[in-house]
């Protein structure tokens, strides 16, 4: 049974109707975190969050008190929040940015005050139409209740924020790429070093990129201590987190858990959460962390929901979307259906990762479609280590970016876990779930 | 430059070696001998590591791992492997992704036999593809240019075209659209890919996706033959490959020269070839088009051809006749020659002709020994240069590779640019301070710069603050200032510019000076004593003889019998009408490799050869003397310049004692210590400035890779032919120094007549592609010339109430034509631009030059609305 005895952190008002209003904000303990923030010394504020041990919530976990510290040494220009969360099956971003808009403004704008930051771009998915409409009303609703704009609830620090609409590039959800596109630019992600946007960010400058989820968490943080949000989940992995449940299960949806404590299983199975596979069927394989991430059989089901936890199996959280599969599913059809999404979404830059998806994404199509052969698993496997060398986890990478090295994770997981199923395209001439 | 570099060790495939810190892996390594596969890096641009084809294993936190040696920068302690089996497993890998879109059209893809896919392939590739899908479709070659082709299948996506627009040249006519394999360079929708350099393009894609019009399906890369040699389509000075299949020019490249082009061209330059070798069909003399191929005499009105005996007995009648009366000949033009045609001719005119009337320039350049006269800054200097003082037309329009070199200067060191805005230019959006001087202020807003404070004249466009801002950059001194100087305007006396200069030079006594005179081998032509001031070697001499517009005057008033021309004339002139007066009733004795309007007043015409038919030496802007390398034989029995001055020498009954070119250049070299002959000798491609230390610069080894055709640039030059050097003697009086700036008259002042705040005077500027012999002679570069609009500044516009495509009537003194109105905002207020040699509706390239009033300093104009 899941452990389900935490707070919810970043779900807190998402079950109102009306919880995206500033009304519903406001009698739900709205900018309370802003509010004591702003007493606070900037680098207390920025210790708290040091202390909470906060994971980045955008795919990498890299902890955003280390993010934001290593700034400290110089001003920081800008904080951008990346919200183009735009990967297949991964929505837990669009629930906040639907649902809380004004919370993840609070978030930003406290976030702002520790880097003394005074200029945000928030990045929202273009497609995101309600999410957008909700996220500039919350922002236009702050500058008028003072929470934005020059002298914050009449202290001296001073924040704009610019929410700016994607064009409808998943590499743009790449921090590097997404600050070329904010700059005007093709959305190619930049060749490292300089390795992170806090030595040369947008325009050349210091930035911080935080994701929307960890951005939700910061006001809840200041307001309970670091502490306290340091005493949920275990090991390296602190707090609540947003999963994205989809696939063949009774309750899909996004469910905010306490890491650690919980695991695969207790998402999947518990009546509160998942509530198990639909009538009938039994589960084949789950992808833990979004379609970037290798995928488990059923013998990882039990698996701690930790970042470190699932890294030692040879996987990731990632992006926090888990999608099962149950004996109805072509993992064929599935590792195809997640190819094409990359062979679309490559960027074009790095030869590996542009022609490799889309001639691995061809190949898969052939075998779900009758025309595969024997060799086309060693073929593809071995197009597979010419994306990401050595097969190992994490991978090593040919490309600039991890979009490169995303694309084997499905198609080597498929091959490894269910050969005979492939064989059984080759021999069968097409597909047999058909 | 010489910036001083710390060293770091790194080891490279396990031997340990030097490298400046900031060098790439990947050039480190190649300097240790071990070359690194690559397709999208540059030496020339940025590295962008999209091919992903140079990676090797770099020892770092994680062990080994694969990184691009394109832009991974070298550390101490660093530690390289190119040869292991990963890194050979990830090079190939690399290969086969790049050849799985591929169409392996190679057998009709030009690029096929010098492709830089087709060689890796070749080398690391497996034989055999593994690649059994349907590949990626495009329609094959579109049109993105008037000069270029895309062929987005072979396009392997390295972005070194897009960089090149990007980041060298600044346009934005192509970049990539569309994602994944689908990717695709595309062009613009709206502006065609006609940037002046669009062929750079061409020559650096790695596989066959660009391709060049004029090229396209003429040659296969194992016919051509090539010698390097140096461009003379402007006086910019670049190196290039030329290359011919027999005796049919093919394709010129730009060669990888440190000092000069850094590998890159313009298109005027490139793609002018059929200029010299296309129009076989061409045969009336009075088309520029037309080659000479034989020599022409006056026979009853008519030119007709006859044999070189009867052609230069009769033009050393013709000449004598006249140089038998005091000051009775003269000699105009010689700007388009090698410095040892030059040289011949200024031996010819002086000494046999005993003549000191000859001038290289048509009254459209500056004074020869003014700009001698100042210190010289080189195109590097001026390219890294702390302040850049323009006094120029638009660079990219009349020097277009000086123009890449400077914006590099802007754009990648940050360096300030003070632009003297005469009209439009591509340098303008980079200026620091732009100061929009009207005609006929130019020496005045240069006074202003010299005084601490003020001083403009009324109604100046130039404001305090603009003054105020250059002051400050310029400095006491001018220190690290380079001012870069040429004819902004030939509807303006030249004085203005030469007083501005004078000012200039006498104030900031530690800036340079860079000369931007347009023509070929001008500045070889005046250091070769094509100048009525100037004798071989820069000498000064104060004499009477008479520049340009001088003889057309003494030949107008029948003072001056005679004129050699030594190209032809009223293609160059702005008063078009009164030379074709000066011409009508004098002996008039052409020596040109192209025929022209001029051959109508000719009595005989002597055919020359023209650039890639001759050796030699020619000099650029900065006093660079490089080889020119004849790639062609000169169609029909035209000669070189030497050979006929040597011969009508004789036919004269006197001896030049110039057997060939390079016993030219030793003489040259000899008499007045100019380094021509151990130029041609010499192996080192860069040649030496004149007046400096011979710098010899170390060419890069040439990396097929990044230089795609380029069979090698390891000639010699000429020494193959130094050995034939007859060993003759000539005497040449000793040279007396050049001039001193204070001993110098010019640019003492100027009348500029008062013009007020609400009237427009005329600025006639350069366009890259005027109507010109290389552009009228070279179908592909037809569409690109100019058309004559009347060009305004919004304010202007507004005042008139005019808007673009208006047709307005222009009234000078002189004359009144109808144009079309064109917005110009760099053009100052009060101001109208006119493009010279450009084509109005009717195909005349002179109608907009009537309306220069050449009696006056400046030409004022009125507008009407039609």
């Amino acid at each position: 049974m899941a452990t389900l005895v935490a707070p919810r952190i970043v779900t807190a008002r998402t079950g109102y109707d009306d919880s995206y209003t500033l009304a519903r904000f406001l009698a739900t303990g709205g900018y309370e975190g802003l509010r004591k923030a702003l007493t606070m010394f900037p680098e207390d504020v920025a210790l708290e969050v040091d202390e909470a041990s906060l994971l980045g919530r955008g795919g990498a976990g890299f902890p955003a008190g280390r993010k934001w510290s290593m700034l400290r040494k110089s001003p920081v220009s800008y904080l951008v929040v990346n919200g183009d969360e735009s990967e297949p099956a991964t929505f837990k971003d669009h629930l906040l940015l639907e649902r809380d808009p004004n919370g993840i403004v609070e978030g930003i704008i406290i976030s702002a005050y520790a880097l003394q930051v005074n200029q945000v771009f928030f990045f929202v998915r273009g497609e995101f139409a309600l999410g957008l409409e909700r996220v500039q009303h919350a922002v236009n609703d702050a500058y008028e209740h003072g929470a934005l704009g020059s002298k914050i609830f009449g202290s001296d620090f001073s924040l704009d924020i610019v929410v700016h609409p994607g064009a409808g590039a998943y590499i743009c959800g790449d921090e590097t790429a997404l600050l070329e596109a904010l700059e005007g630019k093709r959305g190619f992600p930049r060749i490292k070093p300089p390795f992170f946007p806090a030595v040369s960010g947008l325009y050349g400058e210091p930035t911080v990129v935080n994701n929307v989820e960890t951005m939700a968490n910061i006001p809840w943080i200041v307001l309970n201590g670091g502490e306290a949000f340091a005493a949920l989940g275990a090991g390296r992995s602190k707090g609540t987190r947003l999963f994205a449940l989809a696939g063949r299960v009774k309750n899909p949806g996004v469910y905010e858990v306490e890491m650690v404590k919980n695991t695969f299983r207790d998402l999947i199975y518990d009546p509160a959460l998942g509530g198990g596979l639909l009538d009938g069927h039994t589960i084949k394989a789950f992808i833990p962390g979004g379609v970037s991430a290798p995928w488990f059989g059923p013998d990882l089901l039990d698996t701690p929901l930790g970042q470190d936890e699932v890294g030692e199996k040879g996987s990731m959280l990632g992006s926090g979307s888990v999608v099962v599969f149950d004996d109805t599913t072509c993992v064929v059809r599935a590792a195809w259906r997640i190819t094409k999404f990359f062979a679309r979404e490559s960027c074009g830059q790095c030869t590996p990762c542009r022609e490799g998806s889309g001639w691995i994404e061809r190949v898969l199509y052939r075998m779900e479609h009758g025309g595969g052969r024997v060799e086309d698993l060693a073929l593809m496997l071995d197009l597979c280590d010419n994306i990401a060398p050595g097969g190992g986890w994490p991978p090593q990478q040919t490309t600039i970016c991890p979009l490169g090295p995303s694309i084997p994770s499905s198609v080597t997981g498929a091959i490894s876990m269910f050969r005979s199923e492939f064989i059984r395209h080759v021999e069968g001439g097409g597909c047999p779930f058909d | 430059m010489t910036e001083v570099k710390s060293l770091v060790t790194i080891t490279v495939n396990g031997r340990s070696l030097e490298a400046a810190t900031g060098e790439l892996v990947i050039e480190a390594a190649e300097r240790a001998g071990h070359y690194v596969p690559r397709f999208c890096y540059h030496p020339r641009m940025e590295p962008v590591g999209m091919c992903r084809m140079c990676l090797v294993e770099v020892d770092g936190p994680r062990g080994a791992t694969l990184q691009p040696a394109c832009y991974i920068k070298v550390h101490d302690g660093m530690t390289v492997v190119t040869d292991s089996e990963k890194v050979k497993k990830a090079q190939d890998g690399v290969l086969e992704f790049l050849l799985a879109n591929h169409p392996l059209d190679c057998p009709v893809c030009d690029k096929g036999g010098e492709c830089p896919l087709q060689d890796q392939t070749l080398a690391h590739g497996s034989g055999e593809t593994r690649f059994v899908e349907e590949k990626r479709h495009f329609v094959k070659p579109i049109e993105i240019g008037e000069l270029v082709l895309l062929d987005r299948e072979r396009c392997i996506q390295c972005a070194r075209c897009t960089r090149f627009s990007a980041e060298v040249s600044g346009d934005t006519e192509i970049a990539f659209s569309g994602r994944g394999d689908q990717m695709e360079v595309a062009p613009s929708p709206t502006e065609p890919f006609d940037s002046t350099f669009s062929g750079n393009t061409v020559q650096i894609c790695p596989v066959g996706a660009l391709t060049a019009k004029p090229y396209r399906f003429t040659a296969r890369p194992w016919d051509l033959e090539q010698v390097e040699s140096t461009c003379t389509t402007c006086a910019v000075g670049c190196r290039v490959a030329v290359q011919s299949s027999g005796n049919r020019l093919t394709r010129v490249l730009g060669v990888d020269s440190e000092p000069v082009n850094h590998g890159w061209l313009c298109d005027k330059g490139r793609f002018t070839l059929d200029s010299i070798d296309g129009n076989e069909e061409s045969l009336d003399p009075l088309r520029a088009s037309t080659r000479l191929r034989e020599p022409l005499v006056r026979l009853n009105g008519v030119l007709v051809p006859t044999t070189w005996g009867e052609a230069l007995a009769r033009a050393a009648t013709m000449l004598q006749d006249a140089a038998s009366t005091p000051n009775g000949v003269g000699a105009i033009g010689g700007a388009a020659l090698t410095n040892e045609g030059a040289f011949a001719w200024e031996r010819f005119v002086r000494g046999v002709l005993a003549s000191d009337h000859l001038d290289a320039q048509y009254g459209d350049g500056l004074d020869g020994a003014l700009l001698q006269s100042l210190p010289k800054a080189t195109i590097d200097e001026a390219a890294n240069a702390r302040v850049v003082v323009t006094l120029t037309g638009d660079l990219r329009e009349e020097l277009p590779v000086l123009f890449l070199r400077l914006r590099e200067n802007f754009i990648k060191r940050g360096n300030a640019l003070v632009e003297f805005t005469f009209a439009s230019s591509g340098l303008h959006p980079l200026a620091t301070v732009s100061l929009p001087v009207r005609p006929g202020e130019a020496h005045l807003v240069a006074e202003a710069l010299t005084r601490s404070e003020g001083h403009l004249l009324k109604g100046s466009n130039v404001t305090e603050a603009e003054l105020h801002e250059t002051r400050q950059l310029l400095g006491e001194s001018g220190e690290g200032v380079v001012f870069i100087v040429g004819r902004p305007n030939f509807a303006e006396d030249a004085g203005v510019i030469e007083g501005a200069l004078r000012v200039l030079a006498e104030r900031f006594t530690s800036a340079t000076f860079l000369p931007a005179l347009r023509r070929s081998n001008v500045m070889g032509a005046l250091d070769m004593g094509l100048s009525p001031k100037l004798r071989p070697g820069r000498a000064y001499v104060d004499d009477e003889g008479r520049s340009t517009l001088q003889q057309l005057d003494a030949l107008r008033t029948g003072e001056q019998k005679a004129v050699l021309l030594l190209g032809c004339l009223l293609g160059n002139v702005l008063d078009v009408e009164g030379a074709s007066a000066a011409l009508r009733d004098a002996v008039v004795v052409v020596v040109s490799g192209h025929g022209g309007k001029t051959l109508e007043y000719a009595d005989v015409v002597l055919p020359a050869a023209v650039q890639h038919e001759r050796h030699g030496t020619v000099t650029n802007i900065e006093g660079r003397v490089t080889a020119v390398t004849a790639k062609i034989v000169a169609p029909g029995s035209a000669w070189s310049d030497v050979a006929i001055a040597s011969e009508l020498a004789e036919e004269c009954g006197q001896s030049l004692g110039l057997s060939s070119e390079v016993q030219c250049a030793k003489i040259i070299e000899e008499s007045v210590g100019y380094p021509a002959l151990s130029v041609m000798n010499d192996v080192s491609d860069e040649g030496a400035v004149v007046g400096r230390t011979r710098d010899r610069v170390e060419r890069r080894p040439l990396d097929p890779m990044a230089f795609p055709g380029i069979r090698s640039t390891n000639t010699a030059g000429l020494a193959e032919f130094s050995g034939a050097v007859a060993e003759e003697s000539v005497t040449v009086s000793p040279s007396p120094a050049s001039a001193t700036l204070s001993a110098l008259a010019v640019g003492r002042g100027v009348e500029v007549p008062a013009f007020d705040a609400y009237s427009l005077v005329l600025n006639i500027s350069r366009r890259l592609y005027d109507h010109g012999v290389a552009v009228q002679g070279s179908p592909a570069l037809a569409n690109l010339i100019a058309t004559s609009t009347a060009n305004l500044n919004h304010f202007d516009l507004d005042r008139l109430g005019l808007s673009t495509g208006d047709v307005v009537e222009v009234s000078s003194p002189t004359a009144t034509l109808n144009l079309a109105v064109a917005l110009s905002d760099q053009t100052p207020r009060g101001t109208i631009n006119v493009a010279f040699a450009s084509l109005d509706e009717s195909g005349d390239d002179v109608a907009s030059r009537t309306l220069v009033d050449p009696k006056s300093a400046i030409t004022q104009v009125r507008l009407e609305t039609t």
